[in-house]
């Protein structure tokens, strides 16, 4: 456990800018790259990590608990998609957490302070920070492993905390700190302006309007609406979340929905989830406020994946109660979503499936028919959340051809998609192709038995990252949010013909209709 | 084609001695796990290895042809090629075959006589070397495509509304 890594293209991410650190008020803003020998660490940088440890291990019990109870079973070492797709052992996650452990012995401990080495402990070094940095960023918080350790030892929660320790440094990542810093000040990732949010929303509308032909107007910032709804901002910009966007827009539509978007609170994701509990509470915070100022009476949330571990798991500490707001009830339906009771938050899959259940959605599968779609959990929403069976009901409900990937690799065994908790950057491809292989090998099996052609998720990193896995591993596979696939089947009240999908192609499933109804049509009409 | 029976006599020893090669490039606890864990969806690249030596070596007994051979170098060398590894150790696994081939089956190709034979077998398995190098070439580059082209859907709307991108064929009406 003595050697630094080598930062080599591709396999490392970038640092974060000097000036979105000072955005947020992080810790010691400077021009750096991890390919420098020197990273001008603050100079009191060994006290920091210290203090930071000794802070973190009073305050959470977990961390302190994982620290001292891995007995080195092994259990997890080979379940990390880290380990199985690079070969690097340093990825068994019973390594990973030894790479602080070590220094919990050997810096904390007295018998460790002692005994160094024979008691497994390490000194801090500025090559223990830069592996920190290269394995810290190189897990994606999935969980994965934990599902396996027969004490519960969550490896995801001890690189929260690493992660949190290397920000005291200011050893943080680009692709982490913009966004943070983005939607600290605009409300979303890319820092889009509120008339650009809506524009693009706008344009979305239209493309709506022309391959379906339906016009839908959508409010924006409206007070006294009954729902909010928020998504990641990904899908109103990138592809192919933009459809998935469509779907939601063509749902609230067809069920006429009293709700409104807000161009404030105009991103689902929490980067602050990544960065440190600040952050993550900073970046929280505004979705709930919006939600205060408009007066609605709950949330309803887009298709995201770690959105949802942090309202699942953490909003209540963090920002509750939300007592402003009122339990969720579905509108349509009746349906009162105990399991949002305090978040007062619904994810828009359980409210998909509860419109279905309840016969309130007009649907034709058909149209359909040439999609073979499979579905991958996201770690967020199966292990974070313990969202199962409502993707996979709404899936079977529109889609006539859905087929589950092998059942060691989906549920809350699903791997993850290699780019999750902020590794998704375009500097680190090889690195999350690795990541990433295990998934895309699942794929391929159901590629390849079932003629699967799509990969759906609801989660809008996997939407961003999955085109490039698979076009790398598992040519031939299209990628889409279940949203999509339910907008595909919607049977819109005064739709024209569907010959076109969202994306504006031909429509594959599309039946004219019959010759004789035509004509018989044609016949009605000349009588007049 | 004496040599060739040789070779299907020793077929399974030459084959796994070709997986511990291959396995044997990975850190020591990797090659335990890559060797040991049977489960396809639970080691894919172990999983990999095993059964692409097993295809790769049947085509080394019928004869290398360059389409035969590619989708089994394939599956190996794409994930070599986005691994810890130089472009020559990506590769250098098939080289490992002509050497072990010596090391195994050497004595009887020296009693039987059978050097030409050797010479032509081994000048094939230098010619699946540089298709395996082929493959290896367009996999990174296929890694930059990609990264370009992620760039693009990443900010797909953005481009598209400031006129940046090329139009997909469709039936988009003049004023979008
Ligand atoms: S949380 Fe996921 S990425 Fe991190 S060590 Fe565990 S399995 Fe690997
Ligand atoms: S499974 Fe749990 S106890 Fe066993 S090595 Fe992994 S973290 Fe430690």
């Amino acid at each position: 456990m003595d050697t630094k890594p080598e930062f080599k293209p591709g396999t490392f991410l970038y640092a974060g800018k000097a000036s979105a650190l000072e955005t947020v008020g992080l810790a010691n803003p400077r021009d750096w790259s991890p390919t420098d020998d020197d990273w001008k660490l603050p100079a009191d940088w060994k006290g920091i990590v210290r203090e930071g440890m000794a802070e973190r291990l009073q305050r959470f019990r977990s961390f302190k608990l994982f620290m001292d109870i891995c007995v080195r079973c092994g259990a997890c070492a080979d379940k990390c998609h880290f380990f199985i797709g690079s070969g690097d052992p340093k990825n068994m996650p019973v390594l990973r957490a030894e790479l602080i452990r070590s220094i919990y012995r050997g810096e904390m401990k007295t018998a460790g302070k002692i005994l160094g080495k024979l008691a497994g402990g390490r000194k801090l070094t500025e090559d223990v920070i830069k592996e920190w940095f290269y394995y810290f960023y190189q897990c994606t918080e999935c969980r994965r492993c934990s599902v396996f350790c027969p004490y519960g030892i969550d490896t995801a929660e001890i690189t929260i905390i690493a992660r949190e320790i290397l920000n005291l440094l200011g050893t943080n990542i680009d692709w982490i700190a913009s966004p943070v810093a983005n939607c600290f000040m605009t409300g979303n990732h890319l820092g889009l302006k509120p008339h650009t949010f809506k524009e693009n929303i706008e344009y979305l509308l239209d493309d709506i309007e022309e391959y379906v032909g339906v016009k839908i107007e959508p409010s924006f910032n409206r007070k006294g609406a009954e729902i909010l709804f928020v998504t990641p901002s990904g899908d109103v910009f990138a592809e192919p979340g933009i459809f998935t966007l469509m779907g939601y827009l063509m749902l609230f539509d067809h069920i006429g929905l009293d709700y409104t978007w807000s161009t404030y609170a105009s991103e689902g994701g929490n980067f602050g989830f990544f960065t440190s509990h600040e952050m993550m509470k900073r970046l929280n915070a505004k979705m709930y406020a919006e939600s205060k100022r408009l007066g609605v009476k709950w949330i309803l949330g887009g298709e995201c994946g770690h959105m949802w571990r942090v309202v699942h798991q953490y909003m209540d500490t963090l920002n509750g109660p939300a007592d402003w707001l009122e339990q969720p009830i579905n509108p349509l339906t009746g349906t009162r979503f105990e399991n949002a009771a305090s978040t007062k938050m619904v994810h828009i899959t359980e409210f998909t499936a509860d419109l279905i259940k309840n016969n309130k959605l007009k649907l034709d599968p058909s149209q359909n028919d040439h999609i073979i779609p499979t579905f991958h959990d996201s770690c967020n929403t199966s292990r974070g959340m313990g969202m199962l069976e409502e993707p996979r009901y709404v899936l079977n409900n529109v889609c006539n051809n859905f087929v589950d990937m092998a059942p060691q690799v989906i549920r809350e065994n699903t791997f993850c998609c290699g780019s999750g908790s902020g590794l998704n950057a375009g500097e680190y491809l090889e690195m999350r192709f690795r990541g990433g292989l295990p998934r895309a090998n699942a794929v391929k099996r159901v590629h390849e038995d079932h003629g699967v052609n799509m990969l759906s998720c609801v989660c809008a990193i996997d939407r961003a990252v999955f085109p490039a896995l698979m076009d790398y591993w598992v040519p031939g596979v299209g990628v889409c949010g279940v949203s999509e696939l339910v907008a595909n089947a919607l049977v819109m009240e005064g739709q024209g013909e569907r010959e076109y999908n969202l994306r504006g192609e031909e429509n594959p499933s599309y039946k004219p209709p019959a010759e004789d109804e035509a004509s018989a049509e044609a016949g009605e009409e000349g009588e007049e | 084609m004496k040599l060739k029976t040789l070779l299907a006599k020793h077929k399974s020893a030459l084959i796994s001695r070709w997986v511990d090669a291959i396995v044997e490039t990975y850190p020591s606890e990797t090659a335990k796990f890559l060797k040991n864990k049977k489960d396809q969806f639970s080691n894919p690249v172990g999983h990999t290895i095993v059964s692409e030596t097993k295809n790769l070596f049947d085509q080394v007994l019928e004869g290398v042809d360059r389409e035969k051979v590619t989708p089994f170098l394939d599956r190996i060398i794409r994930i070599r090629a986005i691994q810890e590894f130089t472009p020559s150790q990506a590769i250098s696994f098939v080289f490992s075959l002509k050497y072990l081939i010596r090391e195994i089956v050497g004595p009887e190709i020296d009693t039987e006589d059978l050097d030409q034979e050797l010479v032509d077998l081994e000048a094939a398995l230098d010619f699946m070397a540089l298709v395996a190098f082929d493959i290896y070439m367009s996999c990174r580059e296929q890694v930059y495509d990609i990264r370009a082209k992620e760039v693009q859907q990443n900010a797909f709307l953005l481009l598209k509304r400031a006129n940046l991108l090329v139009e997909k064929p469709g039936p988009k009406p003049e004023d979008s």
